[in-house]
């Protein structure tokens, strides 16, 4: 996973609100069994309306959404095909928690921010699609233009993205108190032999 | 202060506690299909890792396969399920393949199978593994770097979630079905109603539900944003999970039952939120729109987006409608479908299909509909078969399948032509979830059979009203 610390770039103004991961990357696209190369599926359907926005802003690296992004399915795909188009963060009023974990487990930042502040990010946006977006983890803030917005991130997650730490090999320096646990477990639990 | 369920069930898992870090949490059992598998095993091989508790996991093919046939005639399809043989062989994980009797929705056969347990903690690569809560268990669906995690480990890193309680008080109508009512409680919360929580149904109407009734409650928790749905164990459980292949035997058993019995929120527990319901009020529920949310009752009509506050609800509702196709103001009753689909983790087992079949006993499906029922699992089709239900719906002119998850999602051979309609008693109605342009309403098991016979959305009570006015 690479490191994330700072990160500015460009932004898609997303004004739509529930994005499913049906739509992120159509079910089609989930019979692949190779990690990459799912950036061409990336909301495939709605791409084929020329106006569709992300057509408007080649190059961003910033999604701006509306709220309740990521619902539905679990394909942490929708996070491969957001971060093989380009995308680094995504800003949002709330995300499905699922697709917020896929996406902090891959090193895409999803950033919760108030409404009314991703509003105006989005309008910002849409009057100049040049208009820079700057993502800093180190801060934990949101900054562009005349916004600069705090978000939360817990320490650990933002220590663990910030070094670009895989998860497994953090849980393996516990493998003792895995092993210990494993002793306890009571004799009537069920095993799928 | 008293813990709630998912509290206990979660307290009882932590193989890890340090401040300022996620709590490791050990995983009894890992339920694993195709589609979010391969890259998860691909990364235990770059690696040189194995799987901890092959033991503790269990694979099956579901979502790729063609319920008509045996053989998988898109190649990347089977290339995604022979992976999955591949990868199950290499690293002795055990696999319910398409043609085995076992073999069904990754959400059908752990319960089938007794390996879903009250307290347990469940994982899949699947977001519908909220179903395993209605035993009882901490069940939630996983990306495919946890999938990873968790083969490599048997432990995820996880934050305690918060808790909610949904309270239905009094008691369902007759006619009216689990489906309805949590249809009916995502219209009123919302789809990201439950963000951020695991959700506890509780009260008369849930305690008065069957196993197979709570996990179509508990499937569609993630329907409105909770992590897991959770439903204390008790004498139904019991009833239900006694004798299975998996289930405990013997002394075992009564040690299990002693344990589960434990397995309730205390009087003096607080849940972060609650919610309160009246079943009474329920009546049949369908969608309108393209997420859950989108719902009214069948006696409804499409709903008119500018009564909405405008912003991206009206937006939303506004897009919905034209993708559907429909015009506000027109009663429910007149939307009519080209297909009906019975099937899926959420309406599939065996309680569906007959209840299904009590409806089209004796009718037949109205002239142009296309109507399937597909079993959850080769082994409710067995038992439906067993119970005659087959010829029920053949006769009726349903087609009568091979378990898998069919048309509730577009990756195999079962889907929607651009523009078709259906009433189906999956759980997403999302843009295209059902084959491109498709049009989908999320119904119950009784619309759904109902909607066959009359061409159109409609309840069992409607049928035999139409049939009366045909005869007079
Ligand atoms: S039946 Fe539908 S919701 Fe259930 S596991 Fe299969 S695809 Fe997912």
């Amino acid at each position: 996973m690479d490191a994330f610390t700072t990160h500015t770039g460009t932004a898609v103004p997303l004004r739509r609100s529930d994005v499913d991961t049906d739509q992120i990357i159509p079910s089609d696209w989930l019979k692949r069994v190779e990690r990459t190369g799912f950036g061409a599926g990336l909301f495939s359907q709605w791409r084929e309306d020329p106006d569709f926005v992300l057509h408007r802003h080649p190059g961003a690296t910033v999604l701006l959404a509306g709220k309740d992004f990521g619902t539905g399915s679990s394909r942490e795909h929708a996070v491969w095909a957001l971060q093989d188009h380009g995308f680094r963060a995504v800003i949002s009023p709330r995300f499905a928690d699922i697709f917020r974990s896929n996406a902090l487990k891959g090193g895409l930042l999803p950033v919760q921010l108030p409404e009314d502040v991703v509003e105006r990010l989005m309008a910002a946006v849409e009057a100049d699609a040049s208009t820079p977006v700057t993502v800093d983890l180190e801060a934990r803030e949101v900054r562009s233009g005349d916004v600069v917005a705090p978000f939360a991130l817990d320490d650990f997650t933002r220590w663990r993205l910030m070094e670009g730490l895989d998860d497994i090999g953090l849980t393996l320096r516990h493998e003792p108190d895995i092993a210990a646990y494993e002793q306890r477990r009571p004799a009537f639990l069920p095993t799928t032999r | 202060m008293g813990r709630t369920l998912a509290e206990k069930v979660w307290d009882a898992h932590v193989v890890r506690r340090a401040e300022g870090e996620p709590d490791l949490l050990y995983i009894d059992l890992h339920l694993v299909h195709e589609v979010t598998s391969p890259q998860a095993f691909d990364g235990l091989r770059l690696a040189g890792r194995a799987v901890r508790r092959p033991d503790l996991t269990l694979a099956t093919e579901d979502h790729n396969v063609p319920t008509d046939a045996l053989v998988i005639s898109d190649p990347v399809s089977r290339t995604q399920v022979e992976t999955l043989r591949r990868n199950c062989e290499e690293f002795g994980v055990r696999l319910l393949p398409m043609g085995d009797a076992g073999q069904g929705i990754v959400h059908v056969i752990g319960p089938q199978l007794g390996v879903t347990q009250p307290g347990a903690t469940i994982v899949c690569g699947d977001s519908h593994t909220s179903t395993h809560g209605a035993f009882g268990a901490l069940a939630f669906g996983i990306g495919t770097s946890e999938v990873e995690h968790v083969l490599a480990t048997q432990t995820l890193p996880l934050v305690r979630p918060r808790t909610m309680a949904v309270t239905v008080e009094g008691a369902l109508q007759p006619g009216v079905s689990a489906k309805d009512l949590v249809l009916a409680l995502i219209a009123q919360v919302g789809t990201g109603g439950g963000q951020g929580h695991v959700v506890e149904y509780r009260g008369e109407a849930v305690r008065a539900l069957s196993m197979e009734a709570r996990m179509t409650v508990c499937n569609m928790s993630i329907e409105w944003g909770a992590r897991a749905g959770m439903i204390a164990p008790d004498e139904t459980t019991y009833a239900y999970l006694q004798g299975r292949p998996h289930a405990p035997q013997g002394e075992e058993w009564d040690a299990a039952v002693a344990h589960w019995d434990s397995l309730r929120t205390d009087d003096d527990a607080v849940f972060d939120r609650e919610v309160v319901l009246d079943a009474s009020a329920v009546t049949p529920f369908v969608t309108w729109g393209t997420n859950p949310g989108q719902g009214v009752a069948l006696g409804e009509a499409v709903p008119d987006p500018q009564a909405l506050p405008a912003g991206t609800e009206r937006e939303a509702a506004e897009r919905a409608l034209a993708y559907m196709g429909l015009t506000a103001g027109t009663p429910m009753r007149e939307v009519a479908v080209d297909t009906v689909f019975l099937g899926s983790c959420t309406n599939g087992r065996m309680e569906d299909l007959r209840a299904a079949a009590d409806v089209v006993r004796g009718r037949r499906v109205a002239d142009g509909v296309r109507a399937m029922v597909v079993p959850g699992s080769m082994l409710v089709k067995l038992q439906a078969e067993q119970e005659g239900l087959h010829e029920v719906f053949t006769d009726a002119g349903f087609e009568w399948r091979n378990a898998g998850c069919s048309m509730c999602l577009g990756m195999n051979p079962d889907t929607l032509a651009p523009g078709e309609r259906s009433a189906s008693t999956s759980n997403r109605n999302f843009e295209g979830r059902q084959g491109r342009g498709g049009r989908t309403h999320l119904v119950s098991p009784e619309v759904a059979a109902a909607t066959a016979v009359a061409g159109h959305l409609a309840a069992p009570a409607d049928l035999s009203d139409a049939r009366t006015l045909q005869e007079a």
